[in-house]
Parts: C-alpha cells; structure tokens; sequence
C-alpha cells in the first residue's frame, strides 16, 4: 500500500508517514527550539492520538510552555516538524490555527471588554456568521458556566472566571485539538476540580484531543489518557499513568524518621525481597515488589536501629516517583539532586 | 480514550476587510468607553490656540494680509490629530497576551495594525470637528468653502495616521509603555520647528532654514491655503509630498516591527 513519507529533507533525518500524520492530532519529531544558545524543546517526538487526553508533564522551566507554543504556531520550530491536526506547523500555520483551541498558562484576555463582546471578536475572526456566533456563545456558556457576569466587563471577574472565559474563547469556533497550558495553576480546589470536569466533559462529550500542560501530578494522573515527562527540554518517558508507575515496577514503604544511624540503610538492604533502599530529608524509601509481605520486616528492623520513626506508610508509586526515577530529582523541586 | 464522533471545525479565514473591521470596532470601542484619553486632544489644541492668539496676534499685525487666526488653525488641527493613536493600547494586548490570543486565531497579521490604523483615522477626524469650530467662533471661514473643508479634514486625518507608525513601531518593538510614550519626542522638532505659529517671512536664521527642509512646513502650509489662499495646486502638492515622505518612513518601521512581532523569534 502506498503510504508517502513527508519531509525527508527535515535536518534531523527523520521520517514521517501521512498516514501518521492523518491519524495523530499532534505529531512531533525532532523538535528543536532555542532561546540564545539553550534548547528550550530539545529533540521532542510526540505521538497524540485523536480524541485523546494527553498530559504533558513537567517542572517549570521544563519546555512544557515553549512546546505548546510552537504547537500553537506562536513560535517557529528551529529543528524537526510538527503537525497539528493533519498540518504542518511551520509551513501551513493558518490551517492549524483554523483548528486549534488555546488556553495559555497565562490568561490572554481583554479587561475593558465584556465577556459577551470578546466570545462575539473571537467569532468573527474565526469567520463565524453571526447566527453561529451566537449558537457556539450559548454552547461554550452552557458548558463553562460564567452566568450573568458575561454582561460585565472582564476587569471585574475572579481569577476562576477568566480561566473560564479564556477556555470559552478557545472553544468558540469548536476546534479539533484544544491546548490547554497549565489550566488550574493559581486556582482554588473548587475551580480547580470545575476545570477538570469540564475537560473531561469536552473529551467525553464532544470528542475533542486535549494537549494539557501540568506540573501538578495529580492533575496529570487523573485526567490523562497518557502522560509524557518532560525534564530540560526532552521527553524522558510516555505511557498511560499506570503503565509508567508500573514501570518502577514496586510498591514502596516509606518511614519518616527522626535522629541517625549510619547502619539503617544497609541493615535494610540485608533483608529478603528488598530491591532498592533510598534516604532523603528525614525519608526512608523501601521499593520492594511485595509492599504488604515486607512492612513487618521493615518495621522490626527500623524497630532495631536507634531511629524514631514517626511515620510508616505502604503506598503505590506516583507519577513524581517516576519522575525521581528518571530524573533524580523530584518535580516539585525542579533543581537536580 | 474517547471516541465520539466530534462535530466539524467552525473556523474559517474570515476576509481581510472583515479582519480589520473587527480590530477597528474593539479600538473604537475602548476609546468610547475611554473619553479620557481623548479629551486632551481637545483641550491642549484650543488652550495653545488661544494662548498664541493672545501672545502673538499683535506682534503679527505689522504682516500684511494675515488672518492670524486663520492662521493659527493648523496648528491646533495638527495638535489635535498628531500623536492620537491606540499605540498604548497595543502595549498594553501585548503584555496581557491578549495580543498573542489574536495571533493564535487566522487573521491576517496585518490587519492587527491596519485595524487599529482605520479606528485611530476615525477618531481623528472626529477631533478635528471641535477645533474648526472654535475657529469659526473666531470667525475663520475657508477660502475653498465645503470642498476644502472636507479636504483639510482629510489631510489631517491623514496627518494623523502618518504620524501613528512610530508609535506603533515603538509598541511593537518594545512592547514598552514608557517607550511609546518617549517617541512622542519626535513630535516637538517635526512640530515645532516649523512656521506653525510665526509666519515663514518672519523667520530668520538658522530657525528659518530648519523650517525650510521641515516637512511639517509643507503639511500646515497646505492646510493653510485651503482656509486663506484658496485652491493652491503647488502648496497642497508639497503638503501631500511632505506627508507621504514621512508616511512611507513611518508606516516602514511599523510593518517591519509587526513582522518582528509576529514571528517572533525566528
């Protein structure tokens, strides 16, 4: 079956299909974007399928932003090709934005215009007649829920509402592939868990691929179909969240504990089943393919040292346990060990 | 994953008339909502009018045949309409990103300009009313009747939109509020060294020679002529000439900084 390859003079060498290209909403290889002379998008190859959630994962200063920005055509790929609803990025960047939706980190809207009047500018740009502007206001309105305050002018509102006025506007024309950067940074837990429904309502409901940046882990563990990790420009791992938290592949026992003993880490590597002991800030780490058959034995041998163990506790690895595999460091810290 | 079947995509490249008309009427929109911003516009030409009328109408008596306050109306004109301009407004989308959400939709990159550049000419136009009727409260009447009035209004909106692309190079380039507010300093050696308020023949020395290779000359000598010398082909060809000579500077260094902008980082 003929199958054409794209773009085989792109400097990286690589390949790309078109029947990738048609089947993927966002297709990356290669991806290179400076600032001076640091890459801040390093080399990146994505793969996000249509209709899917995909959770772009990392610190700050990781190129989560950047990334979104060169998908977003907001800035020039200087290496490797992107496409982005079945469109190359660079060379075809008013077909993707025809069909992207975006919500960037920081909220880009207009204070001295009504709600109502920047969802109506919004439409006419995206040269909606004005009955489907009106339809797609009521559609967007029902599902981001501003009420009356549409009327007032946006300098009024609160932080959640503008973040639900920006994903109204970004949703006005209904585009394919909605890139949402960073969408609950600064929000209150009860906006915050108003934005997760209604992605998932957008996903569910109208099918629509969503490219969600996050450097909250539970953000990414709870609403991503997969999740790639991306630390210093390169994307360090992908999978669905199970499959990267099996990728550790161990239940871990960890012990908070006071005082110093040289002896505790080798004594606990001494017993059976144990594969990896880590200390770090008052934190013993037991990775171990056996939690609950392993959390006597770790209890009787910290029973034994001269440590006060304040805490015990048996748990699943996280997403940030992944990240530490992988990286060395923890997200939230974003400086490495 | 989901599978349901997703509705079209409703986005479509909108027209390039359309593109401006809907930048044009948000910029008309804010300045309504705005009248500050245009009040001084109002107010400094007819205090500086009024002042030099004041100052100077007897030290320029000896100059025969001038109408004084003929005379002077140019200069408040020119007052008026150089430096309106929604340049502030620029910096202010593009450190709120809203600037970069217009980008992110199909609009063409020029009409986010020539938007703002329809919206600012309607503006000046409209500032031009209360000053020519404080020239007919001081009994000045055009040599050129309804002709040339429409035609002074139209070289001085013009004017005005000439004048706009420094600032809104400045915008685009810098992004800088302090920057655009800076370049206005332009204005006052285009404006002032200039016949604006002491007729030519009166000029003497190196003022007067400045004021010779000043376009601005040409641009209030042509204004002038429509209100006291009638149709004078030679005077409003220099004005328009003049005018386009700066236009072409001007409107240059704006496009060559939205290009700048919109592709940032190249």
């Amino acid at each position: 079956m003929n199958d054409p390859i794209w773009y085989l003079d792109d400097p990286s060498g690589s390949v790309v299909r078109e029947s990738e290209v048609s089947a993927s909403a966002v297709l990356t290889r290669g991806l290179v974007r400076r600032f001076g002379s640091v890459n801040a998008v390093d080399g990146i190859d994505l793969s996000v399928k249509r209709g899917e959630i995909y959770g772009f994962l990392g610190p700050n200063g990781a190129g989560k932003s950047t990334a979104v920005r060169v998908l977003c055509t907001l800035l020039r790929p200087h290496e490797g090709v992107a496409f982005v609803a079945g469109h190359d990025v660079a060379r075809h960047p008013q077909d993707v934005r025809l069909r992207i939706g975006v919500a960037l980190q920081e909220t880009a809207l207009d204070d001295r215009q009504t709600g109502r009047e920047l969802l109506h500018l919004q439409g006419r740009l995206y040269g909606m007649t004005a009955t489907q502007v009106r339809d797609r206001m009521n559609a967007v309105l029902d599902l981001v829920d501003i009420g009356d305050a549409i009327d007032r002018r946006i300098g009024t509102y609160s932080g959640g509402m503008k973040r639900r006025l920006d994903l109204a506007a970004a949703l006005i024309h209904r585009p394919e592939v909605l890139f949402l950067d960073e969408p609950t940074t600064g929000l209150d837990p009860m906006s915050r868990a108003s934005v997760w429904a209604e992605i998932r309502r957008l996903n569910t409901e109208l099918g629509m691929t969503i490219f969600l940046t996050t450097q909250y882990l539970d953000e990414a563990d709870a609403l991503a179909d997969r999740v790639g990790i991306i630390d210093q420009g390169r994307v360090v791992a992908e999978g669905t969240p199970q499959e990267l938290k099996r990728s550790i592949g161990q239940d871990l026992i960890v012990a908070e504990v006071e005082g110093d003993d040289p002896t505790v880490l080798a004594s606990l590597r001494l017993l059976d089943g144990i594969d990896a002991v880590s200390y770090e800030a008052g934190r013993i780490v037991v990775s171990t393919k056996d939690g609950p058959a392993e959390l006597s034995p770790v209890a009787i041998a910290l029973n034994a040292t001269s440590l006060r163990v304040r805490a015990l506790t048996l748990r699943t690895p996280t997403l940030d346990d992944v990240f530490m595999e992988l990286t060395g460091y923890h997200i939230r810290e974003a400086v490495p060990a | 994953m989901t599978v349901v079947h997703a509705d079209p995509v409703l986005g479509r490249q909108a027209g390039f008339r359309r593109d401006i008309n809907s930048v044009a009427g948000r910029a008309l929109r804010q300045t309504w909502r705005e009248p500050t911003s245009v009040i001084p516009a109002v107010f400094v030409p007819a205090f500086f009018y009024v002042v030099n009328l004041g100052a100077l109408e007897d030290i320029t008596s000896h100059v025969s045949g001038l109408d004084y306050k003929a005379f002077l109306i140019p200069m408040a004109i020119a007052f008026a309409v150089t430096g309106m301009t929604r340049a502030p407004a620029l910096v202010t989308d593009i450190q709120d990103g809203y600037f970069d959400r217009l980008c992110l939709t199909p609009i063409r990159r020029s009409a986010l300009l020539l938007g703002l550049m329809v919206a600012d000419v309607a503006v000046l136009v409209l500032l031009c009313i209360p000053v020519l009727l404080m020239g007919f409260v001081f009994g000045v009447r055009f040599e050129t009747g309804l002709a040339g009035l429409v035609l002074f209004v139209v070289i001085c909106g013009l004017w005005g939109l000439v004048f706009t692309g420094f600032p809104y190079a400045v915008a685009l380039k810098t992004g800088n509020p302090a920057a655009v507010n800076a370049c206005f300093v332009i204005f006052f050696p285009l404006f002032f060294l200039t016949d604006a308020v002491i007729p030519k023949g009166a000029l003497t020395g190196w003022f007067s020679t400045i004021a010779t290779y000043n376009p601005v000359t040409y641009l209030l000598g042509a204004l002038r002529s429509l209100i006291t010398t009638g149709w004078d082909a030679t005077a409003l060809v220099e004005g328009v000439a003049a005018m386009a000579g700066i236009g072409c500077l001007s409107m240059f260094l704006a496009f060559l900084a939205l290009r700048g902008r919109v592709r940032s980082g190249d």
